[in-house]
């Protein structure tokens, strides 16, 4: 038995949430003494397992087969299906990427484990594992746990752990484990990735950003955001939701999908504070937040908050700074 | 084109949430139950694609207590042709795998070309249902779909990829596909639709109760705060003269 760290490509490198993965794999590794490895889903990925060189790892296994090239949720699934089962880790490990989430799944029904998805802790009580996740918008936290002691399947939300806190150690041996896909297997092609128009407003180097959520209620309310945020010499951007509902155009999105800010004040107008949006935005200096909901997860992060209706303080406070 | 959404009943974001005594969930009273975000985007998605085959069905299924019917009866005014309640008798399963058993066993019979489901519950988050059913049903699945086309019997999807980014996706059909939020707008009921949906089928099953969770949420609880947070207290006028205060002296931005 062993814990087996899912290892995704970013860029050519090792995508920043498969780092933290590591973090809490070694974590786990410690924890329930099991031999931590990690596995590579490619074909050709010597790159990738040589950038894992100084990784403290048992082994890091290469599943590679010509038709796992590129992504396919098929290829994917069954090529992790085949090294869970030849393997039979206790633990399966990734951070929730937007490719997890797209494949995971798919292991977790093909082997009838389960997939506890999208956690923000773990701890272990008589040698039981139990996880953490937010649920209902992150206003509560929930504990859940696997059934039975089969392999399982786990991802952690971005942030869950520290890159920084990869233990370091020695080569760990590279081993190729063999895959059978048959033609055919793969049901889908995919296009380049590619970029929507480039965004008219760089919002990674702004100062000041005044950022409008589903809070603002309706289109017409915009107005007061922009005013504000003209009165401050702010960049204008937004959650989601108003992205969505089309009130602003998608460059403004501040996230997980959209962009990552680090201003000197990031001040957020009724947003809730979900993470995806918050992955865009931890990193600001000083974050304010008007919520009329006192326990919006947001207030969590901010240095700043007024709990109060936005409709109403947010004229306001621009009179007050053109005072 | 025979069409399924999937549509779950979650508690709307300004309900009030207090846990119940068990610890497992909240107390219901006063909770506003809505249909999931995401879902609300496939329901339309389905009907559009109904719309331009020019033929078809749109089979709204949702898997919860009694209540949920409400919501299948939203999706049946807004234009879906008939729903499938698998009544859990239970009001918060807590097991996506169990959930999509129950849904592959309740339509595994119906042949569907095309299942669509939101990409992620607003109460549990799990992320996966719409995709454990897929490959329970021998599907291709996509997820975080941002526009769909469909010609000739295929199917091509716009996904999205993190940070900005996207792909197209061609897959064979059948499919199950997870709609992201903003890729459509959704309609409202018309008066028409709404008195229309009291006569639309909604077939009662009763899910296959011997499949035991594969995992299950143990305790729910409030989230401990750790940061210490300003609060700024008064009056709106108060509120504000300090905020002015903080932004002009203490972050001094403008
Ligand atoms: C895969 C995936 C990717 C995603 N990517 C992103 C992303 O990139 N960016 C992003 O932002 N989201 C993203 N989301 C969505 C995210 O999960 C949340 O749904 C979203 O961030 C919520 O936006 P919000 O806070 O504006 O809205 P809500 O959560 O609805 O919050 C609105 C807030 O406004 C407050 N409010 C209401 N009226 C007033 C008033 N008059 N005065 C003051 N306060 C008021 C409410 O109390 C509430 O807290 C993604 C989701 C998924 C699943
Ligand atoms: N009980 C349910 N009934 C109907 N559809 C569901 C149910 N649970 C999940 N779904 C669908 O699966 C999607 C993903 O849910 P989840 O895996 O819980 O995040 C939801 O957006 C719904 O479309």
């Amino acid at each position: 038995m062993s814990i087996l760290i899912v290892i995704e490509e970013s860029n050519g490198a090792v995508h920043r949430m498969s780092r933290e993965a590591v973090v809490a794999g070694q974590a786990l590794g410690r924890d329930f003494d099991l031999p931590v490895s990690a596995v590579l889903l490619g074909h050709d990925t010597s790159d990738l397992c040589q950038s894992l060189d100084s990784t403290q790892l048992h082994e890091i296994l290469q599943a590679d087969h010509p038709l796992l090239g590129s992504y396919s949720s098929d290829g994917f699934s069954r090529a992790l299906a085949q090294v869970i089962e030849s393997e039979s880790p206790r633990y399966v490990i990734a951070g929730h990427t937007y490719m997890v989430r797209d494949f995971f799944p798919r292991v977790s029904a093909k082997l009838n484990i389960p997939f506890l998805a999208d956690n923000i802790a773990y701890r272990v009580e008589g040698g039981a594992l139990t996880l953490t996740k937010q649920i209902l918008a992150a206003k509560l936290v929930a504990d859940v746990a696997p059934a039975g002691d089969g392999p399982c399947i786990i991802s952690f939300q971005s942030a869950a752990f520290q890159e920084e806190d990869v233990a370091e150690g020695s080569e760990a041996t590279a081993r190729q484990v063999s895959i059978s896909l048959e033609d055919g297997s793969i049901r889908t092609t995919s296009e380049e990735p590619f970029q929507e128009a480039a965004s008219a407003v760089d919002l990674s180097s702004a100062e000041v950003i005044v950022s409008v959520g589903r809070g603002i209620g309706k289109e017409e309310n915009l107005p007061l955001a922009q005013e504000l945020a003209a009165a401050m010499g702010a960049e204008l951007a937004a959650s989601r939701p108003v992205v969505d509902s089309g009130w602003l155009e998608g460059y403004h999105q501040i996230g997980s999908s959209g962009q990552t800010v680090a201003p000197k004040l990031y001040f957020a107008l009724g947003i809730s504070g979900a993470i995806q949006h918050v992955v865009g935005m931890k990193g600001s200096k000083n974050i304010v937040l008007i919520n009329k909901d006192p326990d919006a997860p947001l207030f969590e992060l901010a240095d700043y908050g007024v709990v109060g209706d936005l409709l109403e303080i947010v004229p306001k406070l621009k009179k007050a700074l053109q005072a | 084109m025979k069409i399924a959404v999937l549509v779950k009943q979650v508690p709307g974001g300004d309900s009030p949430l207090r846990i119940s005594d068990d610890q497992l969930w909240v107390i219901e009273d006063n909770v506003n139950f809505i249909t999931n975000e995401s879902d609300a985007y496939a329901v339309e998605e389905a009907l559009q694609l109904r719309e331009k085959s020019g033929e078809g069905e749109v089979v709204a299924v949702s898997f919860g207590p009694e209540r949920t019917q409400r919501t299948i009866r939203e999706a049946l005014s807004k234009g879906a042709d008939r729903g499938i309640h698998i009544e859990d008798s239970y009001p918060y399963s807590s097991d996506p795998l169990k959930i999509a058993t129950a849904l592959s066993e309740a339509l595994k019979e119906e042949q569907f070309d095309l299942i669509l489901s939101g990409l992620q519950s607003d109460d549990y988050g799990f992320g996966q249902v719409g995709v454990l059913l897929g490959e329970t049903l021998g599907m291709t699945t996509a997820t975080l779909v941002m526009s769909t086309e469909l010609s000739d019997g295929s199917l091509k999807v716009k996904r999205e990829l993190e940070s900005g980014w996207f792909q197209w996706v061609s897959l064979s059909l059948p499919a199950s596909i997870s709609i992201q939020s903003g890729i459509n707008t959704p309609r409202y009921p018309s008066l028409k639709g709404i008195m229309g949906a009291k006569k639309k089928e909604i077939k009662s099953v009763a899910p296959d109760s011997a499949t035991a969770a594969a995992q299950a949420i143990s305790r729910v609880y409030i989230p401990q705060k750790t940061k210490k947070t300003e609060m700024i207290e008064g009056t709106a006028d108060q509120q504000v003269k300090r905020l002015a205060e903080v932004l002009k002296k203490e972050i001094r931005v403008v």
